[in-house]
C-alpha cells in the first residue's frame, strides 16, 4: 500500500454543508456526549467539478441547544497550540448569534462516521471548515428564528439572533434560545440553500480577537493532556526500544528489572522491523509497574540483545558527504523550463553553492504517551493524538478487533507539530494492555522521544544561478537529496515525493527563462515524518538565501529584486511545467487557490513599509528579508539581528506580513506566527540529530536544543492583510521564510553566508 | 520502599514510594496532583517546577528522600480560584499555546517574583531560561511576568 503524506492526501473539496434535526436517541447513540435540547447535526458533502454531490461525509459537527440557553459545540479537531477547540466554534457561534459565554465545547472522540476527516495537520482545519461552519450556524439561527416568528406571530425577516436571544426589532421582543428550543425542535431543519450568511460587518468575533477556551484551566493545572489521562487500576509502561531503526528482540534478561518494587510485567513487543512504517510501533521490551518511576528505573535495568540489522553502521555524516558528491551528478529532471546549460554558458555571472540542513525532532514538551484498555474484544484509547481515526484503523488492526469496537478519546496535545500524527506509541498501549490484561499508560522519555522520532529528514540541495550580460537573473538549476518520507513506508523510495516538491522546490514561482529541479537518491535509514512545515523548511533556506546573494551579484535591493522577479501580477501554475511529477497545491484545486504573484507582492511590499526596510542600523545590527508562500498562505518576513563582537546572535526584531484570506482568530494568527518564527529560530540556531552506527547520537534537551527565553527573538510584529478571500492556515507557514530571513540578515551584518544548518558563526 | 511524610499545598501526606523516586512522580502518580508535568527527566526543561519553600525546584530531579520539612507548593497550590497575579496575568495576555509548559513557567515566575518584585527584562530572561517552551510563547510569558510586576509591558 502506498502510503501519502498527509499533504498528498486525495482530498475532494468541501463545498456545502447539510444540518439536519438529530432525535435524542440516534444523538445520544451516535455521540454520547450531548444530552437534551436542540440536536443538529451537520453534514459536509463533497462536489465534483460542476458542483454536484459525490460524497456525503457523515456529520463533523454536531451542536445542541439546551433548553438552558447554553450551546454545545462538539470540537472533531485536535488541539494542540493552534486554537482550533476555540477557532472554529466561534465561527459557528458568531454566525448563530449566541452567548459565547454559555457556549461549552466538547472534544470529539476519533470516529470518521461521526466526524469525517479529523486528521490535524497540513494547516487546513480553518481552510477547510470556514464555510461549513459558518453554514451550520446560519442554519440553527434560521430555525430559532423561525421557532421565534411563529410564536409571535411575526415576519422571519424581522427578526434577528443576538448574543443567544432572537430579537424582533419592530416591537422589541425577545426570547432566549432556550426558550425556544421546544418549538424549534417541532419545525422542520432548514436547507442550507434557505440561509443567508451574514455580512461581513454583522460577525462579532470573526475577525476580531478571542482567547483560548482552555485558557484558565491551562493557568491552573486543570487541562488535562494525553499524560494526565487515567483509569481505576491504571499501570504504566516504559520501553526499551531498538537503538536502531529496523533491528528487533535478540534476547533480553530481566532479571534485576523485576527487582524494582512495583513492577508488574515484562512484554516484548514484536514491532515492525523494516520497513519501519508510519503505523506500527519499534521492536522493544517493555516494563509494565504500578508508577511511572518504577518503570524507568526497570526499563533502564533491563538487558537486551538486539539484531540491529542493516541500519547498524549508518552515520548521518557519512551520508550527507556522499550527497554532497552527488550534487555534482545529473539527478533526475521533475521541473525544466527553458535551458538551464545555454544559460549557464552565456552567463555573466554563475553563484554556486551546496546546502545541508540536518535531521530534526520535534521535541514536543509532552512526550508522546497515551492509555489503553482492552477488555471483552473492545479497546478505549486515551491519547495525544493529531490523527484520531487513523489511530484507531491501526489499533483494530493491531489487536484483531473490528474498528467499531475501539474507541478513541482525544486529550489536549502537549504540542503536536506532525509527531503525535502517528500512532506508534498509542499502539503500544493497545499491545501492552491486550498482554498485560491491565489498562496501560504508555510513557515515552525524553530519551525515547528524542532517540525514536519520525524526523524531518537531512538534506543536500545545490543551487545554481546565473546572470546574463543583460543582469537579469538568467537561470535558475536546483538539486535536491532527503530520504523521502514516503521511504519510511516503502524502502525501494529514494527521491522526494510530488508532495515534498510542492513544499517550496517544484513552485518556485520567480519568472527566470530557464529553472531545471533534480533530484537524487537518498536512502532513509531512520523514521522520516513530517515535522512543522516539512520540506518548506530547508528548500526556502536554499532558495531564498540564494535568491539574497541574486540580489547582491545584480546590485539590487533584495526586495526590490525580489518584486521584479515575481513579475507582474498575475495567477501561475507549475503543471506544464514539471516532469513526471503532479502538483497538488496542498490537495486544493489551483484554480480555486491560485499562486497569486500580486497577493506574495502586496505581502512584501507591507512588510518592507512596516519593518522600515532600508534605515540605517548600528554596526553589527542589519535587517534581512525572505517571502514564501506554503499551505496556500502568504509570508514575508524581515529580522533584525545583531551579532557581536563574539558572534553572538540576538534577534531584537521579527516583521511578519501574511496574508492567509479572511482572518478568523485574529489573536491565534499572531500567536501562531509569534511561535513559529520561535520554532525556527530553534532550528536555524540550535537544533541537529546525528546519527552514527544506527544509533541517533542526542537524548534530551542538553544534546538536542531548543531555544531559550534570552535567546529567543525579541519583539515579534505580525501584520495580518485585510482580506474576503478563503482563510487558508498558519500553524505552519510562519515557519519557513524566518530561518533564510535570518541568514541573509547575518549576511547583511556581518558578510558570512550561511549554507548549512544549524548556523554557527563561530566554526 | 520508605515511608515519607511531605507537606504538600499546605497538608501534610503520608506516603510509602521508593527512596530515589523524582518528588514529580510523587505528585503526579501517587498523589494525583496532575498540574506539574514531565518534560524531560533532567532538569533542562523546567515543566515540572513546583517551589520548595518559595524557591523554584525541578520536581522531576529532586528526590523525595531530600524533602525533609520542607513545604511543597504546585500549581494546585499557588492560589485559591486561580487567580494569583501571574495567573490573571497570563490570561490577559493569552500566554498558552499548547499549555503543556505553561504551569511550570508560572511556578518558576513566581519564585522570581518572591525573590525580585521588579524584575527587569533581563533578570526575568536570565530567571526563565531553565523554562523550554515548544510553541514559543517567550515573549508572552516574558509580557505576563512584566505586567504582573506592575511594570509597564513594551515588550510581546
Amino acid at each position: 500500500m502506498k502510503i501519502l503524506a498527509p499533504f498528498q492526501k486525495k482530498k475532494t473539496t468541501t463545498v456545502a454543508s447539510e444540518v439536519f434535526g438529530v432525535s435524542r436517541r440516534d444523538f445520544i447513540k451516535a455521540s454520547g456526549l450531548l444530552t437534551g435540547g436542540l440536536l443538529l447535526g451537520v453534514s459536509f458533502f463533497s462536489c465534483d467539478d460542476k458542483g454536484k454531490k459525490v460524497a456525503t461525509v457523515a456529520p463533523n459537527v454536531y451542536l445542541s441547544i439546551g433548553s438552558d440557553g447554553k450551546v454545545t459545540i462538539i470540537a472533531h479537531r485536535s488541539e494542540m497550540g493552534q486554537g482550533i477547540r476555540t477557532s472554529l466554534p466561534l465561527i459557528v457561534a458568531d454566525e448563530l448569534g449566541a452567548d459565547w459565554s454559555k457556549v461549552e465545547i466538547v472534544q470529539a472522540e476519533g470516529d470518521e462516521k461521526k466526524y469525517g476527516n479529523q486528521n490535524t495537520d497540513g494547516s487546513f482545519s480553518v481552510r477547510m471548515f470556514y464555510k461549513p461552519m459558518r453554514e451550520a450556524g446560519a442554519i440553527a439561527r434560521l430555525l430559532l428564528i423561525r421557532a421565534a416568528a411563529k410564536e409571535w406571530q411575526v415576519g422571519v425577516e424581522e427578526c434577528d439572533t443576538q448574543k443567544g436571544q432572537v430579537v424582533h426589532s419592530p416591537s422589541g421582543k425577545k426570547k432566549s434560545f432556550g426558550e425556544l428550543v421546544e418549538i424549534a425542535q417541532s419545525l422542520p431543519v432548514p436547507k442550507v440553500s434557505e440561509v443567508r450568511l451574514k455580512d461581513k460587518k454583522q460577525l462579532t468575533m470573526v475577525g476580531k480577537e478571542t482567547p483560548i477556551i482552555d485558557l484558565h484551566n491551562i493557568v491552573t493545572g486543570k487541562a488535562v493532556f494525553g499524560i494526565d489521562a487515567e483509569v481505576e487500576g491504571m499501570k504504566i509502561a516504559v520501553i526499551k526500544r531498538c537503538p536502531v531503526v529496523g533491528g528487533t528482540v535478540k534476547s533480553f534478561d530481566d532479571s534485576k528489572a523485576r527487582n524494582v518494587p512495583g513492577v508488574r510485567k515484562v512484554v516484548v513487543i514484536k514491532g515492525a522491523g523494516l520497513p519501519a512504517t508510519l503505523k506500527k510501533p519499534l521492536s522493544g521490551v517493555a516494563v509494565i509497574a504500578e508508577n511511572t518511576w518504577a518503570a524507568i528505573k526497570a526499563r533502564d535495568l533491563l538487558e537486551v540483545e538486539w539484531d540491529l540489522g542493516p541500519n547498524a553502521d549508518y552515520d548521518s555524516a557519512r551520508q550527507i558527504e556522499e550527497l554532497r558528491q552527488e550534487m555534482a551528478k545529473e539527478g533526475t529532471v521533475r521541473r525544466q523550463r527553458g535551458d538551464f546549460k545555454a544559460a549557464k554558458a552565456g552567463a555573466k555571472k554563475v553563484i554556486d553553492h551546496t546546502y545541508v540542513a540536518p535531521y530534526l525532532a520535534h521535541a514536543t514538551i509532552e512526550p508522546p504517551c497515551a492509555l489503553a484498555v482492552v477488555k471483552n474484544g473492545s479497546c478505549e484509547i486515551w491519547a495525544c493524538t493529531q490523527n484520531p481515526q487513523g489511530a484507531r484503523d491501526a489499533v483494530a488492526e493491531e489487536i484483531g478487533i473490528p474498528v467499531e469496537k475501539v474507541k478513541m478519546n482525544v486529550t489536549l496535545l502537549g504540542g503536536g507539530f506532525g509527531r503525535k500524527s502517528k500512532p506508534d506509541f498509542i499502539l503500544e498501549a493497545a499491545i501492552l494492555a491486550k498482554e498485560s490484561g491491565f489498562p496501560v499508560k504508555v510513557q515515552w522519555t525524553r530519551e525515547d522521544d528524542i532517540r525514536h522520532d519520525y524526523y524531518h529528514a537531512l538534506s543536500v540541495q545545490r543551487i545554481v544561478a546565473t546572470i546574463d550580460s543583460q543582469n537579469k537573473l538568467s537561470g535558475w538549476s536546483h538539486h535536491i537529496a532527503n530520504p523521502s518520507i514516503s521511504a519510511t513506508d516503502d524502502m525501494k523510495v529514494v527521491q522526494p515525493s510530488d508532495g515534498e516538491l510542492m513544499l517550496g522546490a517544484s513552485d518556485f514561482p520567480y519568472d527566470v527563462p530557464a529553472i531545471r529541479l533534480e533530484t537524487h537518491d537518498a536512502k532513509a535509514h531512520l523514521r522520516i515524518g513530517w515535522l512543522r512545515s516539512v520540506r518548506n523548511i530547508p528548500q526556502v533556506f536554499a532558495i531564498a538565501t540564494m535568491m539574497d546573494e541574486v540580489a547582491e551579484a545584480r546590485g539590487m535591493d533584495p526586495i526590490a529584486n525580489a518584486l521584479e522577479l515575481l513579475g507582474e501580477d498575475r495567477h501561475i501554475t507549475f503543471d506544464q511545467e514539471l516532469v513526471k511529477t503532479t502538483y497538488p497545491n496542498y490537495g486544493e484545486n489551483i484554480a480555486d487557490y491560485p499562486w497569486d504573484t500580486g497577493r506574495m507582492k502586496r505581502v512584501i511590499e507591507r512588510v518592507a513599509k512596516e519593518s522600515g526596510w532600508g534605515r540605517s542600523l548600528p554596526k553589527g545590527s542589519a535587517l534581512g528579508f525572505a517571502a514564501h508562500k506554503s499551505f496556500l498562505t502568504y509570508v514575508a518576513c524581515v529580522v533584525e539581528v545583531q551579532v557581536d563582537a563574539n558572534q553572538n546572535i540576538s534577534i531584537p526584531n521579527v516583521y511578519y506580513a501574511v496574508d492567509c484570506g479572511l482572518p478568523v482568530n485574529v489573536d491565534r494568527i499572531k500567536s501562531q506566527f509569534e511561535g513559529g518564527a520561535q520554532f525556527s529560530a530553534s532550528l536555524a540556531l540550535k537544533s541537529t540529530i546525528s546519527v552514527k552506527q544506527g544509533q541517533v547520537e542526542q537524548s534530551n534537551f542538553d544534546g538536542y536544543q531548543i531555544v531559550r527565553m534570552p535567546e529567543s527573538p525579541k519583539q515579534i510584529h505580525v501584520y495580518i492583510m485585510e482580506s474576503d478571500a478563503k482563510p487558508t492556515g498558519v500553524g505552519e507557514p510562519p515557519v519557513p521564510p524566518f530561518t533564510p530571513a535570518l541568514c541573509n540578515a547575518i549576511y547583511a551584518a556581518t558578510g558570512k553566508r550561511i549554507h548549512t544548518l544549524p548556523i554557527d558563526l563561530k566554526a | 520502599m520508605a515511608k515519607y511524610s511531605i507537606q504538600v499545598n499546605g497538608k501534610k501526606h503520608e506516603v510509602d514510594v521508593l527512596d530515589d523516586m523524582p518528588l514529580l512522580w510523587v505528585l503526579r502518580d501517587i498523589m494525583n496532583l496532575k498540574g506539574t508535568k514531565f518534560g524531560c527527566g533532567k532538569a533542562l526543561c523546567g515543566a515540572c517546577t513546583v517551589h520548595l519553600n518559595d524557591t523554584a525546584i525541578r520536581s522531576c530531579s529532586f528526590p523525595i528522600s531530600a524533602v525533609g520539612e520542607g513545604k511543597i507548593t504546585t500549581i494546585e497550590g499557588l492560589s485559591a480560584d486561580g487567580d494569583h497575579p501571574l495567573q490573571e496575568a497570563w490570561e490577559k495576555y493569552v500566554v498558552p499555546q499548547c499549555g503543556y509548559c505553561q504551569t511550570g513557567q508560572i511556578m518558576n515566575a513566581a519564585a522570581l517574583l518572591k525573590k525580585n518584585a521588579k524584575p527587569s527584562e533581563q533578570e526575568i530572561e536570565e530567571a526563565m531560561k531553565g523554562n523550554l517552551c515548544r510553541c514559543g510563547t517567550y515573549n508572552r510569558i516574558k509580557a505576563a511576568i512584566l505586567d504582573a510586576a506592575g511594570t509597564p509591558v513594551t515588550t510581546g
